[in-house]
């Protein structure tokens, strides 16, 4: 059997290195063999302190997962705005308790299913949306004054948001009652997942307006979603995701205050997403690292009073880069233990990935069992009876206290560059992040890191497996869609609300109102944005290689 | 005069390039790191640069391979409008390789069209390294 010499060969080199060589997890911390009360001594109420009692490291709420679990918050979307309807709805009827929509990459640069660009594009990442028509289908039937959902959309977001307040406004539920979540969160798109139309300061100003807008008009509407889970699959170490993000939140906070908003008027709607990858303390010091900083420098920097402005809320997933193409069942046990590590870590939300994710967007089989496997956690394990279970423990509080230390570093680091824009104008960040990962890969082709069917325990004859299918039937029936949009509208309504659009764009007013009106007239997803291209124009990343 | 000797020194240009609207560069940018370590000469397209635009690219600056990654399931339509693009500006001989989240069927559809590779993730460094300097190879053995 081929699984038998790499088996032998893997045993013997852990053997040879177990008490040898220096074991560091993903940030390059050292790890001790073990800890002692000597590696945690600063003052428990200072530190930690109970479940939700200020800085929350062990937790945002006094109860956690005993007043209310978390929120099993499977993304979701494909295909045409009917097939994402039929899915979210399968979803809701398996017990899922939050919608996350999924968009084509087409919808995420702006552009409509007609553009050149789109071709063989429609609907494969994601649902498309082109125009308000689109939206009005995925989210038909569904009672949206009871779900609350979640779009991961960036760029486009304000167009995204005042799409979602006009689906409501029209099946009789008010902009004021609308929850959920746009992504929003532009930082991070030039920092890794580089998912961008306009330059940094032109999508700043657009996030400025939804924090305005939202802030007054839709209170229970989060306009950002303060992303590290990009920032980590791009290849950044958790100090770095963990760094970067909250780095990121910083700059969103400053920007609120500058534009004479009080800070506990906004800051509660402040939400962050993180990963959950495989080194599973590591991962579990992050998110009370991050709780504890924010809470921390929202009271002592920014003058937060509101507890709710210091309460760092997050949604985790867990690490699509951490599945392997190879032996995929496998991916099944890697997303159960990072599952763990996020709730251990007291996440508000989870999506879990589906076994098949390295080979094709998930399959309806796949993706039942990633959502079971978040309610085993939740029902069998016992893991949400007490909160915080490893808060005390040596290692657990040394490695948070020192993925502290470290992340202030970074912060200071960045501040010296002049804030995050200009880190990522010069390409600090973006190259930092590809440095981590470099070196990450050399690791694995050195062996020196093991990865269960890539470069150890490998299997010869590897069997596929079923995977969806995505044809190229999304784009023809998304683009027939559209022409009957444009048909039917009135076009001269369409071309009046974005001359109105381009004059907000050009000036420095709030432009959600003009959106809005754009979006109800049912110009398209692509006219809206090109009026930004024009007024804005358009961003060329500095070189990172 | 091109000895076999001088073709084994010869260094290999190759763009990598991501041709659609797909931003996830980790893949990209570990690759240019590591034909760069390699001995190779690398340009890299930037972000989001057309098909036809990663052709001209290739052609203007003379490369031997063309290494196109997408995450974005646009692979069965953008790794061959490259080629196409390749074809059409009387470049054929620039070797074209694909890698990414590429379903098995979908290989073969485009190892049929000669883009070749075709490495799914996980793959090790060494061997897309090893496949680019056979097609190279072949390339410069079609040029002569």
């Amino acid at each position: 059997m081929p699984d038998n010499y790499s088996a032998k060969k893997a045993y013997k080199q852990h053997m040879e290195s177990a008490g040898s060589v220096e074991r560091t997890n993903s940030s390059g911390i050292k790890l001790k063999e073990y800890y002692t009360p000597q590696d945690f001594r600063k003052s428990y109420e200072e530190q930690l302190a109970n479940p939700g009692e200020y800085p929350y490291t062990r937790g945002i709420h006094k109860d956690m997962y005993r007043g209310k679990l978390w929120t099993m918050r499977m993304f979701s979307g494909f295909g045409t705005p009917e097939d994402t309807n039929g899915r979210l709805k399968l979803l809701l009827s398996h017990g899922e308790t939050g919608l996350s929509v999924a968009f084509d990459m087409p919808t995420l640069y702006g552009l409509d299913a007609t553009s050149e660009r789109a071709h063989g594009e429609v609907g494969k990442c994601g649902v498309n949306v082109s125009s308000l028509k689109d939206m009005e289908i995925i989210f038909k039937g569904i009672p949206l004054d009871k779900v609350s959902t979640s779009m991961t959309i960036n760029a486009p977001a304000n167009v995204l948001t005042a799409m979602y307040a006009v689906v409501g406004e029209k099946g009789g539920v008010a902009k004021s009652k609308l929850a959920g979540t746009v992504q929003a969160d532009i930082l991070k798109e030039y920092i890794a997942q580089k998912e961008w139309i306009y330059p940094p300061e032109a999508h700043m100003r657009l996030i400025r307006d939804m924090m305005v807008y939202c802030t007054k008009n839709m209170p229970k509407w989060n306009y950002i979603s303060i992303s590290g889970y990009h920032i980590r699959e791009a290849g950044a170490s958790a100090v770095q995701e963990l760094a970067f993000t909250l780095a990121d939140g910083f700059e969103y906070v400053k920007m609120g205050i500058n534009n004479g908003l009080d800070v506990d008027s906004f800051a509660p709607r402040l939400s962050f997403f993180f990963n959950s990858s495989i080194n599973f303390f590591e991962e579990i010091a992050k998110f009370r690292a991050a709780r504890r900083i924010w809470a921390r420098e929202m009271r002592e920097t920014y003058g937060a009073k509101n507890d709710r402005s210091m309460k760092l809320r997050f949604h985790s997933q867990t690490s699509g880069y951490s599945l392997t193409w190879q032996q995929p069942l496998n991916n099944i046990v890697r997303t159960s233990i990072e599952a763990l590590a996020a709730v251990l870590g007291g996440t508000q939300s989870l999506h879990t990935n589906s076994y098949d994710e390295a080979w094709a967007l998930p399959s309806e089989q796949a993706v039942e069992v990633a959502l079971r496997t978040q309610q085993i956690l939740a029902y069998e394990t016992g893991v949400a009876d007490v909160i915080d279970p490893l808060g005390g423990s040596y290692y657990i509080e040394s490695l948070t206290d020192k993925m502290e230390e470290e992340a202030y570093k970074y912060f200071k680091t960045i501040e010296g560059m002049g804030g995050v824009v200009n880190s990522i104008k010069n390409g600090y960040l973006q190259r930092e992040i590809a440095a981590t990962a470099y070196a990450h890969q050399k690791k694995v082709e050195s062996g020196e890191m093991k990865i269960v069917g890539v470069n150890a325990f490998v299997k010869e004859d590897e069997q596929p497996i079923n995977v969806l299918k995505i044809d190229l039937k999304a784009e023809r029936i998304q683009r027939k869609r559209l022409q009957e949009v444009r048909l039917k509208r009135n076009n001269s309504r369409v071309q009046k609300s974005l001359e109105r659009l381009r004059e907000v764009y050009s000036g420095d007013e709030n432009s959600m109102e003009a959106v809005i009106e754009a979006v109800k007239n049912y110009a398209t997803l692509e006219e809206i944005t090109n009026v930004g291209r024009e007024v804005f124009g358009g961003w060329k990343e500095p070189t990172i290689v | 005069m091109e000895g076999t000797n001088d073709s084994m020194k010869r260094r290999i240009r190759i763009l990598v390039a991501k041709p659609a609207l797909d931003g996830h560069d980790r893949g990209v940018l570990i690759l240019a790191k590591a034909f760069r370590d390699a001995g190779m000469e690398v340009l890299y397209a930037g972000l989001l640069p057309t098909p036809e635009t990663v052709a001209r690219i290739a052609v203007d600056e003379d490369v031997d391979v063309v290494a196109l990654s997408l995450h974005n399931s646009a692979h069965l339509s953008a790794f061959p409008e490259v080629k196409k693009w390749l074809k059409k500006l009387g470049a054929s001989d620039i070797q074209v390789v694909g890698g990414g989240i590429i379903p098995p069927a979908d290989r073969k559809k485009l190892e049929k069209l000669g883009i070749t590779g075709n490495f799914g993730p996980g793959t090790p460094l060494e061997q897309v390294i090893d496949h680019v300097r056979k097609v190279a190879k072949k390339k410069w053995k079609m040029d002569q």
